[in-house]
């Protein structure tokens, strides 16, 4: 079967420094990936390629068999199909928690205003947010912002949804809150590629994991393979070193 | 949330409510004392000084302020004429260089180099100096389709010159919104117009009123220099009934006039500043 999305040989620099170097990565269509590694080591820029929010310097990415790094390609119409979470939630902190969410279903998808309304409800209602719909984000916790910024992005229907290590701006008694909701849509077949930190969380909801290092795939298994059996002397090296700070 | 009713101050704290008043009470005596000490000196001093009854009939003839109050009235009706027209025309003009300025459209690249030349120049040349060229030059053109009515000559040259001024607030406040919010923005499927204009742009210029309100005030006052073409608002008309009689009440009746309007605009201003700040820093604690 034809993955959902297809990145080859990808690499990527700023400036003299080369951050995503000769990468390769096929995503299976209802499957998380898991990107793992120490910071800087090209997780978050991968993900930021992939959503075209950076300009890449040599390689393909491929949405659905469409090459999505062609430069005449309609970008907009593109990053609308990769919903995409950030560490800093990145919500519109001049809208309400109901206009963040139907910003993009109104002024991009051309949706109604009530249509938005509907689907924005629902959104928050399965995710026990309704009750938040017309507070300003100041007024959310930091569990309630992320899941919101998910909400989102679901919003828009996304076919891939990027995280951007969506729990580490997160008090440790929050991150549950949303890796529930990240659980949750694994469990309704989303296809996700997730950068993190939560080796754990990692393990459980991922398909395959990757560990990076210096922008390239050292390792990339099963969790069981990757995470608790490693192989690689450096993704060993790396798991250990998690151990240590009692992450895992 | 607890509850307080039970609560009860102890006798501690009881004793500290007595002193914390004593203490305030001692203060607000000397605030008091001291204050119109120094008052009742720098009165004394002037009304005792030598020179104190030249001066009051020449700045403060209260019967003859009386009488120019009317023409000078009239005068600063213009000035706030002037400024509330002028600042929608400013807004507008503005807003568009900003946007202009901030934009990367690559059909739009020679208006962005046009509207920082624009910028540029009518920073940099003294806004009197665009009164007179605009007020004296256009007409001496003798163009037919050109008003030559200085009132208005002179209002746009203040707009000329202002639009520069505010175009540059507007797009500081553009540039100091974080890019990670045009991430999310443009991740969502928005193009850069709309992020412009449904992220941005409405946070931009809630950051920036603070600083426009304080340009309003210049404007106000400014529009003052367009007498220079002889059109007739609060300065002018004082300056004409003190050639006439050598007195100058006439432009202190003018100077109160413009700070009965322009204190409560500046205190106002303070106002949202504090409040911003707050508000930031209530964010930044999150």
């Amino acid at each position: 079967m034809q993955p959902v999305l297809e990145i080859i040989n990808l690499r990527k620099s700023f400036g003299t420094e080369l951050v995503i170097d000769d990468l390769s990565l096929e995503v299976p269509v209802h499957t998380a990936t898991a990107l793992i590694g120490a910071s800087g080591s090209g997780k978050s820029t991968l993900l930021r390629c992939i959503n075209l929010l950076e300009s890449i310097d040599d390689g393909r990415i491929k949405l659905d068999g469409i090459e999505i790094s062609d430069p005449e390609i309609d970008q907009d119409e593109i990053r609308r199909k990769l919903g995409m979470v950030f560490q800093s939630f990145n919500l519109f902190p001049h809208m309400t928690v109901r206009e963040n969410i139907e910003l993009s279903p109104i002024k991009v998808q051309k949706k109604s205003r009530e249509e938005a309304h509907q689907i924005a409800d629902q959104l928050l209602k399965r995710f026990d947010l309704l009750d938040k719909a017309e507070q300003y984000p100041d007024r959310l916790s930091g569990g309630q912002q992320q899941r919101v910024a998910i909400i989102r992005s679901l919003a828009v229907n996304p076919r891939v949804l990027l995280l951007d290590e969506v729990t580490s701006a997160l008090d440790p008694v929050l991150v549950n809150e949303v890796l529930s909701i990240v659980r949750d849509l694994k469990g309704d077949g989303m296809t996700m590629i997730l950068a993190t930190h939560e080796m754990g969380f990692a393990t459980q909801v991922a398909d395959q994991v990757c560990y990076l290092e210096s922008g390239k795939i050292i390792e990339r298994g099963t969790p069981s393979q990757v995470i608790e059996n490693p192989t690689h002397p450096k993704t060993r090296d790396f798991i250990n070193r998690v151990h240590q700070a009692g992450r895992l | 949330m607890a509850s307080n009713s039970s609560w009860s101050p102890s006798s501690r704290e009881l004793e500290r409510r007595i002193a914390r008043r004593r203490i305030s009470r001692r203060q607000i005596t000397i605030a008091a004392l001291s204050s119109l000490l120094v008052i009742g000196a720098l009165i004394l001093a002037t009304l005792s000084s030598p020179g104190w009854e030249v001066v009051k009939k020449t700045f403060f003839d209260i019967d003859y302020g009386k009488e120019v109050l009317p023409t000078v009235l009239k005068g600063i009706w213009l000035n706030l004429k002037l400024t509330v027209i002028g600042s929608i025309c400013i807004g507008a003009i503005a807003l568009a260089l900003a946007i202009l300025r901030t934009t990367k459209s690559a059909a739009l690249t020679p208006f962005r180099f046009l509207a920082a030349a624009y910028t540029d120049i009518f920073r940099g040349v003294p806004l009197l100096l665009v009164i007179l060229l605009v007020g004296f030059g256009v007409p001496a053109l003798q163009l037919k389709a050109i008003t030559s009515n200085v009132t208005i000559l002179g209002s746009i040259a203040v707009i000329l010159t202002y639009s520069a001024y505010v175009s540059e607030v507007i797009r500081s406040g553009i540039l100091s919104i974080h890019p990670s919010q045009k991430s999310a923005a443009r991740s969502l499927g928005l193009s850069s117009a709309q992020t412009m204009r449904y992220v941005v742009l409405p946070q931009a210029l809630r950051r920036v009123i603070p600083p426009l309100l304080n340009d309003f005030v210049s404007l106000l006052k400014d529009t003052g220099l367009v007498s220079i073409l002889g059109v007739i608002d609060a300065i002018r008309a004082a300056q004409i009934n003190s050639s006439r009689t050598f007195n100058y009440t006439p432009y202190v009746v003018a100077a109160i006039l413009f700070l009965l309007i322009t204190i409560p605009l500046t205190r106002y201003t303070d106002k949202a500043i504090r409040g911003t700040y707050s508000r930031q820093n209530a964010e930044g604690a999150i």
